[in-house]
Protein backbone atom coordinates (compact mmCIF):
# COMPACT_ATOMS: atom_id res chain seq x y z
CA UNK A 1 0.00 0.00 0.00
CA UNK A 2 0.92 3.24 -0.49
CA UNK A 3 -0.46 6.97 0.32
CA UNK A 4 -0.67 9.35 -3.13
CA UNK A 5 -1.53 13.04 -3.10
CA UNK A 6 -3.69 13.98 -6.16
CA UNK A 7 -6.59 16.75 -6.96
CA UNK A 8 -9.79 16.16 -8.31
CA UNK A 9 -11.64 17.99 -9.79
CA UNK A 10 -10.53 20.96 -7.99
CA UNK A 11 -10.15 19.60 -4.44
CA UNK A 12 -7.17 17.72 -2.47
CA UNK A 13 -7.07 14.27 -2.15
CA UNK A 14 -5.26 11.86 -0.53
CA UNK A 15 -5.85 7.85 -0.84
CA UNK A 16 -4.21 4.23 0.47
CA UNK A 17 -3.72 2.66 -2.45
CA UNK A 18 -2.41 -0.76 -3.40
CA UNK A 19 0.15 -0.76 -6.04
CA UNK A 20 -1.94 -2.37 -8.69
CA UNK A 21 -5.47 -0.46 -8.41
CA UNK A 22 -6.22 1.23 -11.24
CA UNK A 23 -7.19 4.90 -11.78
CA UNK A 24 -10.38 4.03 -12.64
CA UNK A 25 -10.72 1.98 -9.54
CA UNK A 26 -9.33 4.77 -7.24
CA UNK A 27 -12.40 7.23 -8.75
CA UNK A 28 -15.13 5.16 -8.86
CA UNK A 29 -14.61 2.80 -5.89
CA UNK A 30 -12.85 5.27 -3.03
CA UNK A 31 -13.97 9.04 -4.07
CA UNK A 32 -17.06 7.22 -5.08
CA UNK A 33 -17.15 9.23 -8.89
CA UNK A 34 -19.14 6.75 -10.25
CA UNK A 35 -19.66 9.13 -13.18
CA UNK A 36 -16.60 7.39 -14.98
CA UNK A 37 -17.36 3.97 -16.62
CA UNK A 38 -15.66 1.05 -17.33
CA UNK A 39 -16.99 -0.83 -20.36
CA UNK A 40 -13.82 -3.32 -21.63
CA UNK A 41 -11.32 -4.89 -20.01
CA UNK A 42 -9.00 -4.10 -23.31
CA UNK A 43 -8.18 -0.71 -23.01
CA UNK A 44 -10.65 -0.31 -26.19
CA UNK A 45 -14.21 1.27 -25.33
CA UNK A 46 -13.29 4.99 -23.88
CA UNK A 47 -16.17 4.64 -21.34
CA UNK A 48 -13.30 5.46 -18.53
CA UNK A 49 -12.02 8.52 -20.26
CA UNK A 50 -10.79 10.96 -17.63
CA UNK A 51 -8.48 14.51 -18.01
CA UNK A 52 -5.25 13.98 -16.03
CA UNK A 53 -3.18 17.09 -16.58
CA UNK A 54 -5.61 18.78 -19.04
CA UNK A 55 -4.78 15.61 -21.26
CA UNK A 56 -7.71 12.98 -22.12
CA UNK A 57 -6.36 9.25 -20.85
CA UNK A 58 -8.04 5.68 -20.63
CA UNK A 59 -8.30 6.17 -16.24
CA UNK A 60 -8.28 1.55 -16.75
CA UNK A 61 -4.96 2.34 -18.20
CA UNK A 62 -3.17 3.59 -15.51
CA UNK A 63 -2.37 2.62 -12.08
CA UNK A 64 -3.75 5.53 -9.52
CA UNK A 65 0.03 5.32 -8.03
CA UNK A 66 1.04 6.97 -11.57
CA UNK A 67 -1.41 9.73 -10.93
CA UNK A 68 0.27 10.84 -7.31
CA UNK A 69 1.02 15.12 -7.96
CA UNK A 70 -1.69 15.18 -10.43
CA UNK A 71 -4.55 16.96 -11.18
CA UNK A 72 -7.54 14.69 -12.73
CA UNK A 73 -10.64 15.77 -13.97
CA UNK A 74 -13.93 13.78 -14.16
CA UNK A 75 -17.12 14.19 -15.83
CA UNK A 76 -18.47 15.23 -12.03
CA UNK A 77 -16.22 17.97 -12.10
CA UNK A 78 -16.66 19.53 -15.70
CA UNK A 79 -19.93 21.69 -14.93
CA UNK A 80 -19.30 25.28 -13.47
CA UNK A 81 -21.67 26.95 -10.38
CA UNK A 82 -24.60 24.58 -11.04
CA UNK A 83 -24.27 25.24 -14.98
CA UNK A 84 -23.50 22.68 -17.55
CA UNK A 85 -20.63 22.19 -19.58
CA UNK A 86 -21.40 23.42 -22.94
CA UNK A 87 -20.65 20.19 -24.07
CA UNK A 88 -23.17 18.69 -21.95
CA UNK A 89 -25.62 20.88 -22.67
CA UNK A 90 -24.67 20.18 -26.65
CA UNK A 91 -25.33 16.64 -26.01
CA UNK A 92 -28.47 17.26 -23.71
CA UNK A 93 -30.01 19.30 -26.50
CA UNK A 94 -28.97 17.09 -29.82
CA UNK A 95 -29.77 14.20 -28.11
CA UNK A 96 -26.45 12.99 -28.15
CA UNK A 97 -27.05 9.62 -26.28
CA UNK A 98 -29.62 6.80 -25.24
CA UNK A 99 -28.28 4.30 -22.25
CA UNK A 100 -25.97 7.18 -21.40
CA UNK A 101 -23.10 4.57 -20.36
CA UNK A 102 -20.26 5.94 -23.04
CA UNK A 103 -21.40 9.67 -22.16
CA UNK A 104 -18.92 10.58 -19.96
CA UNK A 105 -16.33 9.12 -21.83
CA UNK A 106 -17.56 10.91 -24.83
CA UNK A 107 -17.96 14.12 -23.54
CA UNK A 108 -14.17 14.03 -21.61
CA UNK A 109 -12.63 13.01 -24.88
CA UNK A 110 -14.89 15.81 -27.10
CA UNK A 111 -13.10 18.67 -24.48
CA UNK A 112 -10.03 16.67 -25.43
CA UNK A 113 -10.35 17.25 -29.42
CA UNK A 114 -11.64 20.87 -28.70
CA UNK A 115 -8.07 21.81 -26.88
CA UNK A 116 -6.37 19.86 -29.37
CA UNK A 117 -7.99 20.51 -32.46
CA UNK A 118 -9.62 23.96 -32.03
CA UNK A 119 -13.96 24.57 -32.11
CA UNK A 120 -14.40 24.54 -35.96
CA UNK A 121 -14.72 20.57 -36.09
CA UNK A 122 -16.15 19.17 -39.80
CA UNK A 123 -17.73 15.91 -39.47
CA UNK A 124 -15.06 12.85 -40.58
CA UNK A 125 -12.34 14.70 -38.08
CA UNK A 126 -15.04 13.63 -35.25
CA UNK A 127 -15.51 10.34 -36.52
CA UNK A 128 -11.91 9.90 -36.67
CA UNK A 129 -10.99 11.38 -33.13
CA UNK A 130 -14.15 9.01 -32.15
CA UNK A 131 -12.14 5.91 -33.01
CA UNK A 132 -11.77 5.24 -29.24
CA UNK A 133 -14.80 5.65 -28.18
CA UNK A 134 -17.71 3.26 -28.69
CA UNK A 135 -21.37 3.39 -28.23
CA UNK A 136 -23.28 0.40 -28.78
CA UNK A 137 -26.89 2.61 -28.75
CA UNK A 138 -26.62 5.80 -30.82
CA UNK A 139 -25.35 5.38 -33.88
CA UNK A 140 -23.07 8.16 -33.41
CA UNK A 141 -24.84 10.53 -35.48
CA UNK A 142 -25.87 12.79 -33.07
CA UNK A 143 -22.72 12.34 -31.33
CA UNK A 144 -21.06 13.80 -33.78
CA UNK A 145 -23.57 16.49 -34.14
CA UNK A 146 -23.23 17.17 -30.45
CA UNK A 147 -19.92 17.66 -30.17
CA UNK A 148 -19.75 20.28 -33.38
CA UNK A 149 -22.36 22.14 -31.99
CA UNK A 150 -21.00 22.03 -28.09
CA UNK A 151 -17.24 22.61 -29.70
CA UNK A 152 -18.81 26.10 -30.93
CA UNK A 153 -20.45 26.98 -27.88
CA UNK A 154 -17.62 26.10 -25.82
CA UNK A 155 -15.71 29.03 -28.25
CA UNK A 156 -18.43 31.59 -28.12
CA UNK A 157 -17.98 30.98 -24.09
CA UNK B 1 -4.57 -8.47 -11.85
CA UNK B 2 -1.86 -10.08 -9.88
CA UNK B 3 -0.23 -7.80 -6.96
CA UNK B 4 2.91 -5.75 -7.94
CA UNK B 5 5.26 -3.49 -6.27
CA UNK B 6 5.47 -0.13 -8.05
CA UNK B 7 9.04 2.09 -8.35
CA UNK B 8 9.15 5.38 -9.55
CA UNK B 9 13.14 5.81 -10.50
CA UNK B 10 14.76 8.62 -10.68
CA UNK B 11 17.10 8.31 -13.39
CA UNK B 12 17.62 5.65 -16.24
CA UNK B 13 20.86 3.88 -14.07
CA UNK B 14 18.71 3.59 -11.03
CA UNK B 15 15.58 2.09 -13.39
CA UNK B 16 17.62 -0.38 -14.06
CA UNK B 17 19.67 -0.97 -11.04
CA UNK B 18 15.69 -1.63 -9.27
CA UNK B 19 15.01 -3.87 -11.91
CA UNK B 20 18.44 -6.15 -11.61
CA UNK B 21 17.16 -6.21 -7.70
CA UNK B 22 13.72 -7.40 -8.63
CA UNK B 23 12.61 -11.17 -8.73
CA UNK B 24 10.50 -10.61 -11.76
CA UNK B 25 10.17 -7.00 -12.47
CA UNK B 26 9.12 -5.24 -15.73
CA UNK B 27 9.51 -1.60 -16.74
CA UNK B 28 6.35 0.28 -17.69
CA UNK B 29 6.18 3.25 -19.83
CA UNK B 30 2.97 4.61 -20.93
CA UNK B 31 1.49 0.80 -20.00
CA UNK B 32 -1.01 0.65 -22.83
CA UNK B 33 0.48 -2.98 -24.03
CA UNK B 34 1.63 -4.00 -20.36
CA UNK B 35 -1.54 -2.66 -18.48
CA UNK B 36 -4.04 -4.84 -20.47
CA UNK B 37 -1.86 -7.43 -20.11
CA UNK B 38 -1.77 -7.37 -16.73
CA UNK B 39 -5.50 -7.32 -16.49
CA UNK B 40 -6.26 -10.29 -18.22
CA UNK B 41 -3.10 -12.05 -16.03
CA UNK B 42 -1.01 -12.80 -18.95
CA UNK B 43 2.01 -11.14 -17.01
CA UNK B 44 2.46 -10.55 -13.47
CA UNK B 45 5.76 -8.80 -12.91
CA UNK B 46 6.58 -8.89 -9.30
CA UNK B 47 8.09 -5.37 -9.47
CA UNK B 48 7.04 -2.49 -12.03
CA UNK B 49 9.93 0.26 -12.66
CA UNK B 50 8.02 3.22 -14.09
CA UNK B 51 10.17 4.91 -17.19
CA UNK B 52 7.29 7.44 -18.19
CA UNK B 53 8.81 9.96 -16.42
CA UNK B 54 12.14 9.82 -16.89
CA UNK B 55 13.21 13.48 -18.37
CA UNK B 56 16.90 11.35 -20.29
CA UNK B 57 14.06 9.33 -22.10
CA UNK B 58 11.94 12.15 -23.34
CA UNK B 59 11.98 14.97 -25.76
CA UNK B 60 12.23 15.35 -29.76
CA UNK B 61 15.60 17.11 -31.58
CA UNK B 62 16.67 17.52 -35.17
CA UNK B 63 20.16 18.02 -35.98
CA UNK B 64 22.85 17.27 -39.21
CA UNK B 65 19.87 15.22 -41.03
CA UNK B 66 18.99 12.98 -37.96
CA UNK B 67 16.16 13.14 -36.08
CA UNK B 68 15.95 12.00 -32.35
CA UNK B 69 13.21 10.76 -30.12
CA UNK B 70 13.66 9.81 -26.95
CA UNK B 71 11.99 6.40 -25.68
CA UNK B 72 9.20 7.85 -23.33
CA UNK B 73 8.14 10.71 -26.21
CA UNK B 74 4.07 9.49 -26.46
CA UNK B 75 3.10 8.88 -30.20
CA UNK B 76 0.94 12.48 -29.74
CA UNK B 77 4.05 14.28 -29.00
CA UNK B 78 5.65 12.72 -32.20
CA UNK B 79 2.48 13.04 -34.64
CA UNK B 80 2.56 16.95 -33.70
CA UNK B 81 6.35 17.51 -32.96
CA UNK B 82 7.06 20.30 -36.16
CA UNK B 83 10.48 19.46 -36.24
CA UNK B 84 9.31 15.54 -37.01
CA UNK B 85 6.46 16.95 -39.28
CA UNK B 86 9.02 19.07 -41.33
CA UNK B 87 11.59 16.42 -41.61
CA UNK B 88 9.98 13.26 -41.72
CA UNK B 89 6.28 13.70 -42.40
CA UNK B 90 5.62 9.70 -43.03
CA UNK B 91 7.04 9.18 -39.16
CA UNK B 92 4.84 12.13 -37.89
CA UNK B 93 1.61 10.43 -39.53
CA UNK B 94 2.71 7.31 -38.64
CA UNK B 95 2.42 8.07 -34.97
CA UNK B 96 -0.90 9.72 -35.82
CA UNK B 97 -2.61 6.34 -36.97
CA UNK B 98 -1.86 4.16 -34.00
CA UNK B 99 -4.90 3.28 -32.02
CA UNK B 100 -6.83 6.33 -30.91
CA UNK B 101 -6.45 9.68 -29.12
CA UNK B 102 -6.06 8.46 -25.83
CA UNK B 103 -3.49 5.77 -26.08
CA UNK B 104 -1.69 8.41 -28.63
CA UNK B 105 -1.54 10.48 -25.87
CA UNK B 106 0.05 7.58 -23.49
CA UNK B 107 1.88 5.00 -25.45
CA UNK B 108 5.67 5.65 -26.17
CA UNK B 109 7.94 4.74 -28.82
CA UNK B 110 10.25 2.83 -26.71
CA UNK B 111 7.55 0.99 -25.27
CA UNK B 112 6.44 0.18 -28.85
CA UNK B 113 9.53 -1.01 -29.89
CA UNK B 114 9.96 -3.06 -26.90
CA UNK B 115 7.17 -5.02 -27.25
CA UNK B 116 7.80 -5.57 -31.03
CA UNK B 117 3.78 -6.94 -31.71
CA UNK B 118 3.77 -7.67 -35.06
CA UNK B 119 0.68 -5.59 -35.76
CA UNK B 120 2.48 -2.28 -34.07
CA UNK B 121 3.17 0.34 -36.57
CA UNK B 122 6.39 2.14 -34.89
CA UNK B 123 8.62 -1.40 -36.36
CA UNK B 124 8.03 -0.76 -40.08
CA UNK B 125 9.53 2.97 -39.63
CA UNK B 126 12.42 2.30 -37.45
CA UNK B 127 13.06 -0.78 -40.06
CA UNK B 128 11.90 1.58 -43.41
CA UNK B 129 13.88 4.14 -42.37
CA UNK B 130 17.27 2.15 -41.33
CA UNK B 131 16.82 3.84 -37.55
CA UNK B 132 19.37 2.68 -34.85
CA UNK B 133 18.18 1.85 -31.19
CA UNK B 134 20.38 3.28 -28.57
CA UNK B 135 20.17 2.09 -24.93
CA UNK B 136 21.61 2.02 -21.47
CA UNK B 137 24.41 0.11 -22.65
CA UNK B 138 24.77 0.49 -26.84
CA UNK B 139 23.54 0.94 -29.98
CA UNK B 140 21.79 -1.72 -32.29
CA UNK B 141 20.97 -1.19 -35.96
CA UNK B 142 17.34 -1.66 -36.96
CA UNK B 143 18.06 -4.33 -39.37
CA UNK B 144 19.53 -6.37 -35.94
CA UNK B 145 16.65 -4.91 -33.71
CA UNK B 146 13.85 -7.14 -34.36
CA UNK B 147 14.16 -11.02 -34.44
CA UNK B 148 10.87 -12.18 -34.13
CA UNK B 149 7.33 -12.40 -32.75
CA UNK B 150 7.44 -9.64 -29.79
CA UNK B 151 11.04 -10.79 -29.73
CA UNK B 152 14.16 -7.66 -30.01
CA UNK B 153 17.79 -7.81 -29.35
CA UNK B 154 17.34 -6.18 -25.93
CA UNK B 155 18.83 -8.43 -23.21
CA UNK B 156 17.10 -8.79 -19.67
CA UNK B 157 17.36 -5.43 -18.45
CA UNK B 158 18.10 -3.38 -20.70
CA UNK B 159 16.89 -0.06 -21.15
CA UNK B 160 16.14 1.74 -25.10
CA UNK B 161 16.85 5.51 -24.43
CA UNK B 162 16.14 6.90 -27.67
CA UNK B 163 15.78 6.09 -31.36
CA UNK B 164 17.71 8.40 -33.92
CA UNK B 165 16.55 8.18 -37.66
CA UNK B 166 18.22 9.63 -40.62
CA UNK B 167 15.98 11.93 -42.63
CA UNK B 168 15.15 10.42 -46.25
CA UNK B 169 14.61 11.99 -48.99
CA UNK B 170 11.40 10.74 -49.29
CA UNK B 171 9.59 8.78 -47.07
CA UNK B 172 5.28 7.36 -46.91
CA UNK B 173 3.93 4.37 -44.86
CA UNK B 174 0.22 3.31 -45.37
CA UNK B 175 -1.93 0.92 -43.25
CA UNK B 176 -4.62 -0.75 -43.53
CA UNK B 177 -6.44 -1.11 -40.17
CA UNK B 178 -7.41 -3.57 -38.26
CA UNK B 179 -11.34 -2.15 -38.16
CA UNK B 180 -11.35 -3.44 -34.47
CA UNK B 181 -8.11 -2.96 -32.74
CA UNK B 182 -6.80 -0.13 -35.35
CA UNK B 183 -3.38 -2.20 -35.47
CA UNK B 184 -2.28 -2.63 -38.71
CA UNK B 185 -3.54 -5.78 -40.38
CA UNK B 186 -0.76 -4.60 -42.84
CA UNK B 187 0.98 -1.91 -43.40
CA UNK B 188 3.95 -1.14 -45.63
CA UNK B 189 6.71 1.92 -45.49
CA UNK B 190 8.55 2.64 -48.26
CA UNK B 191 11.83 5.34 -47.75
CA UNK B 192 14.66 6.70 -50.16
CA UNK B 193 17.34 8.05 -48.69
CA UNK B 194 19.67 10.44 -49.59
CA UNK B 195 21.88 8.56 -51.10
CA UNK B 196 18.72 7.05 -53.50
CA UNK B 197 18.77 3.59 -51.82
CA UNK B 198 15.21 2.32 -50.90
CA UNK B 199 14.22 0.32 -48.06
CA UNK B 200 10.98 -1.11 -47.72
CA UNK B 201 9.43 -2.08 -44.75
CA UNK B 202 5.82 -4.21 -43.68
CA UNK B 203 4.25 -4.69 -40.39
CA UNK B 204 1.37 -6.36 -39.90
CA UNK B 205 1.88 -9.30 -42.61
CA UNK B 206 4.90 -11.26 -41.49
CA UNK B 207 4.27 -14.64 -39.78
CA UNK B 208 7.83 -13.18 -37.26
CA UNK B 209 6.91 -9.62 -36.72
CA UNK B 210 7.99 -6.91 -39.20
CA UNK B 211 10.10 -7.45 -42.50
CA UNK B 212 12.25 -5.83 -45.29
CA UNK B 213 10.33 -6.87 -48.65
CA UNK B 214 13.48 -7.75 -50.51
CA UNK B 215 11.77 -8.21 -53.78
CA UNK B 216 9.75 -5.21 -54.01
CA UNK B 217 12.81 -3.02 -52.62
CA UNK B 218 14.35 -4.61 -55.50
CA UNK B 219 11.76 -4.08 -58.40
CA UNK B 220 12.25 -0.15 -57.17
CA UNK B 221 15.49 -0.11 -57.40
CA UNK B 222 15.70 0.01 -60.96
CA UNK B 223 12.46 2.13 -61.27
CA UNK B 224 10.78 4.45 -58.45
CA UNK B 225 7.13 3.88 -59.90
CA UNK B 226 4.00 1.88 -58.25
CA UNK B 227 4.32 0.04 -61.62
CA UNK B 228 7.25 -1.85 -60.48
CA UNK B 229 5.61 -3.72 -58.25
CA UNK B 230 3.01 -5.19 -59.95
CA UNK B 231 5.47 -7.77 -61.11
CA UNK B 232 6.37 -8.61 -57.86
CA UNK B 233 5.10 -11.79 -56.57
CA UNK B 234 5.44 -12.10 -52.61
CA UNK B 235 5.17 -15.53 -51.17
CA UNK B 236 2.41 -16.02 -48.69
CA UNK B 237 4.28 -18.76 -46.75
CA UNK B 238 6.07 -16.73 -44.26
CA UNK B 239 3.02 -14.79 -43.60
CA UNK B 240 -0.08 -14.72 -40.80
CA UNK B 241 -2.96 -16.12 -40.96
CA UNK B 242 -5.74 -15.47 -38.63
CA UNK B 243 -9.74 -14.61 -38.91
CA UNK B 244 -8.86 -11.62 -39.96
CA UNK B 245 -7.06 -12.45 -43.02
CA UNK B 246 -5.59 -15.42 -44.67
CA UNK B 247 -1.45 -15.20 -45.72
CA UNK B 248 -2.95 -15.12 -48.88
CA UNK B 249 -5.05 -11.61 -48.54
CA UNK B 250 -2.41 -10.14 -46.82
CA UNK B 251 0.14 -11.20 -49.61
CA UNK B 252 -2.14 -8.89 -51.97
CA UNK B 253 -2.27 -6.03 -49.28
CA UNK B 254 1.51 -6.14 -48.93
CA UNK B 255 1.48 -5.34 -52.89
CA UNK B 256 -1.68 -2.72 -52.94
CA UNK B 257 -0.11 -0.49 -49.72
CA UNK B 258 3.16 -0.80 -50.86
CA UNK B 259 2.15 0.94 -54.39
CA UNK B 260 -0.28 3.42 -52.42
CA UNK B 261 2.92 4.31 -50.18
CA UNK B 262 4.86 5.14 -53.88
CA UNK B 263 2.56 7.16 -55.13
CA UNK B 264 1.92 8.90 -51.90
CA UNK B 265 5.84 9.70 -52.26
CA UNK B 266 5.13 10.56 -55.88
C1 LIG C 1 -6.79 0.28 -27.80
C2 LIG C 1 -5.36 0.22 -28.26
C3 LIG C 1 -5.07 0.37 -29.60
C4 LIG C 1 -3.73 0.31 -30.04
N1 LIG C 1 -3.49 0.46 -31.37
C5 LIG C 1 -2.22 0.41 -31.82
C6 LIG C 1 -1.92 0.61 -33.20
O1 LIG C 1 -2.80 0.86 -34.02
N2 LIG C 1 -0.62 0.53 -33.59
C7 LIG C 1 0.39 0.29 -32.70
O2 LIG C 1 1.54 0.24 -33.11
N3 LIG C 1 0.15 0.12 -31.39
C8 LIG C 1 -1.13 0.18 -30.93
N4 LIG C 1 -1.37 0.02 -29.59
C9 LIG C 1 -0.26 -0.21 -28.67
C10 LIG C 1 0.29 1.12 -28.14
O3 LIG C 1 0.97 1.80 -29.18
C11 LIG C 1 1.25 0.90 -26.96
O4 LIG C 1 1.36 2.16 -26.37
C12 LIG C 1 2.63 0.44 -27.31
O5 LIG C 1 2.63 -0.74 -28.02
C13 LIG C 1 3.45 0.14 -26.03
O6 LIG C 1 3.97 1.32 -25.53
P1 LIG C 1 3.81 1.70 -24.01
O7 LIG C 1 4.62 2.89 -23.79
O8 LIG C 1 2.37 1.78 -23.70
O9 LIG C 1 4.51 0.45 -23.31
P2 LIG C 1 4.21 -0.40 -22.02
O10 LIG C 1 2.90 -1.09 -22.13
O11 LIG C 1 4.46 0.41 -20.81
O12 LIG C 1 5.40 -1.48 -22.14
C14 LIG C 1 5.41 -2.45 -23.18
C15 LIG C 1 6.67 -3.31 -23.02
O13 LIG C 1 7.83 -2.56 -23.34
C16 LIG C 1 8.74 -2.53 -22.25
N5 LIG C 1 9.34 -1.19 -22.27
C17 LIG C 1 8.68 0.00 -22.27
N6 LIG C 1 9.53 1.02 -22.42
C18 LIG C 1 10.77 0.48 -22.55
C19 LIG C 1 12.08 1.03 -22.74
N7 LIG C 1 12.29 2.37 -22.87
N8 LIG C 1 13.12 0.18 -22.80
C20 LIG C 1 12.94 -1.15 -22.69
N9 LIG C 1 11.73 -1.73 -22.52
C21 LIG C 1 10.65 -0.92 -22.44
C22 LIG C 1 7.92 -2.86 -21.04
O14 LIG C 1 8.70 -3.49 -20.05
C23 LIG C 1 6.89 -3.82 -21.60
O15 LIG C 1 7.40 -5.10 -21.68
C24 LIG C 1 -2.69 0.08 -29.11
C25 LIG C 1 -2.98 -0.06 -27.75
C26 LIG C 1 -4.30 0.02 -27.31
C27 LIG C 1 -4.59 -0.14 -25.86
S1 LIG D 1 -12.86 0.78 -19.66
FE1 LIG D 1 -12.80 0.44 -21.80
S2 LIG D 1 -11.13 1.71 -22.39
FE2 LIG D 1 -11.14 1.96 -20.26
S1 LIG E 1 -25.61 5.79 -25.47
FE1 LIG E 1 -25.60 3.70 -24.88
S2 LIG E 1 -23.51 3.20 -25.21
FE2 LIG E 1 -23.61 5.13 -26.09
Amino acid sequence: MSTIALKVNGKDVSAEVEDRTLLVELLREELKLTGTHIGCDTSQCGACVVHVDGVAMKSCTMFAIQADGAEIRTIEGVAQQGALHPMQAAFAEHHGLQCGFCTPGMIMTAIDMVRRLGSDLDEATIRHELEGNICRCTGYQNIVKAIQAGARAMASQ
Amino acid sequence: MYQTRYHRPGSVAEAAELLSKAEDGRYVAGGHTLIPTMKHRLAGPSDLVDLSRLSELKGISEKGGTVTIGAATTHYEVASSDAVRKAIPALAALAGMIGDPAVRNRGTIGGSLANNDPGADYPAAVLGLGATIHTDKRKIEADDFFTGLFTTALEEGEIIVKVSFPVPKKAAYEKFHSAASRYALTGVFVASAKDGAVRVAVTGAGANGVFRAADIEKALSGKASSDAIDAVSIDPSGLLSDIHGSAEYRANLVKVMAKRAVDAIG
